[in-house]
């Protein structure tokens, strides 16, 4: 039997080959033949879940609750140290200080991923804003929302924080930071669904291993990951909760 | 446990009431006017069993409660009631999670040195197993307009 692993499409693309080379060793270690399907969007990812055919993903928060309540996912485990974190920037030239001076019918540069669109929204509440009375643009990546900013085009540009950090320092030198998320329990995880909880606990035995075995960690370095650590039934609870409180 | 309020721990001027907390409780209060800002970018977290006691938060709650972690795990939510905020409004919020569904309201919450600081909360039942385990409320900053609008409209429900 075949299974199909799934990466949230929010992966950052210099990490693409790292996914290939983890699924290749996870079927080495767990003796599975597991397919890798790098989906386009969430849209086309979410619609492969309701379908059933995934098996194993390393899912963004937002869809957590989908994939626990309705698909019988369980989470395995998340990288250590690293949570989604989420950065309101504008233009270096634009005289706002603070969110509460932005006025409604801004422009906001957005991408697609759906835990960061939140994270932002919220950060622009104190502001009197929300998706009613602000324009979004959306785009395909997090250059291209400083793009936006760069041609004037966005008042706002939201990013994960990771990868504003990660932008060239020439862009960063014509932007400023308005709010940075420190929100530290809201983060991707690798979850199992239904079909293969059966080595549930194998595969997280194997996947918090990984850091012990030379090839493993090698590997780990390749997504930019330290190790993994376990998510117990409670804590992915728990996020879900949260999301949930966040959504409304 | 919830103990009166202390003047020693109490910056600036203060008033004294005693207030009328749920589940029979009644609790000193010293209160400043003194405002703490909500900070940017922060969520503040805590869990309560189904009776209100506090069973987690995190750090940005104790950082802006100024409570010690260990004064607030075992204490009553109500450990944070203002009394500039109408018995109504946690009414409601308890009428409403206890139906098994969210809510949602602006609240002024009290801190240990008697100061204040707005926050935009939410409550959620926490169901495991289809039973209520406890709650979950999360708190993020406010806008200034429904502050002002909550300023007005609350000593009118009291």
């Amino acid at each position: 039997m075949s299974y199909q692993f799934t990466v949230s499409p929010d992966f950052t693309p210099d990490h693409l080959s790292g996914w290939y080379i983890f699924n290749t060793w996870l079927q080495k270690q767990t003796d599975n033949a597991i397919h890798l399907e790098m989906y386009n969007d969430f849209h086309d990812q979410r619609v492969a879940i309701q379908q059933n055919n995934v098996d194993l993903i390393y899912a963004n928060p937002f869809d957590a609750a989908m994939l626990v309540r309705e698909k019988g996912f369980k989470p395995l485990v998340r990288p250590l140290g690293i949570s989604d974190e989420a950065i309101v920037a504008v233009n270096a030239d634009n005289h706002v200080e603070d969110v509460a001076h932005l006025s409604a019918g801004i422009k906001v540069a957005v991408t697609e991923d759906p835990d960061v669109h939140m994270m932002g929204m919220i950060m622009l509440e104190p502001g009197d804003l929300d998706a009613s009375n602000v324009e979004m643009l959306p785009c395909d990546t997090y250059v291209l929302v400083a793009k936006q900013l760069l041609k004037k085009d966005a008042d706002v540009g939201i990013f994960l924080a990771e990868a504003y950090d990660d932008l060239s320092n020439m862009i960063k030198k014509q932007l400023r930071i308005l709010v940075r998320s420190q929100i530290s329990v809201i983060h991707h995880s690798l979850m199992i669904g239904p079909r293969l909880l059966d080595q549930r606990e194998n595969i997280q035995n194997t996947l918090v291993q990984m850091v012990d075995d030379e090839k493993g960690k090698g590997v780990l370095e390749s997504l930019g990951f330290t190790q993994w650590q376990v998510v117990d039934d409670e804590e992915m609870e728990f996020m879900i909760d949260l999301m949930d409180t966040l959504t409304m | 446990m919830l103990h009166d309020m202390k003047a020693e721990d109490i910056v600036g001027d203060f008033t004294e009431v005693t207030l009328e907390l749920y589940g029979g409780l009644s609790r000193k209060i010293l209160y400043t006017e003194i405002e703490i800002p909500y900070p940017d970018g922060k969520l503040i977290v805590s869990t309560t069993d189904t009776v209100g006691i506090i069973t987690h938060v995190n750090r940005s709650f104790i950082e802006m409660s100024g409570y010690e972690e260990d004064e607030l795990i075992g204490a009553p939510h109500s450990i944070l009631r203002h009394p500039d905020m109408p018995p109504a409004a946690f009414k409601d919020l308890w009428d409403t999670v206890n139906k098994g569904v969210k809510w949602q309201g602006f609240v002024k919450n009290l801190r240990k040195d008697g100061g204040y600081y707005w926050v935009k909360a939410t409550v959620i039942p926490n169901v495991r197993n289809g039973e209520v385990m406890g709650y979950t409320s999360v708190r993020r900053k406010p806008s200034k307009t429904k502050v002002e609008e909550c300023i007005k409209l609350y000593p009118t429900l009291f």
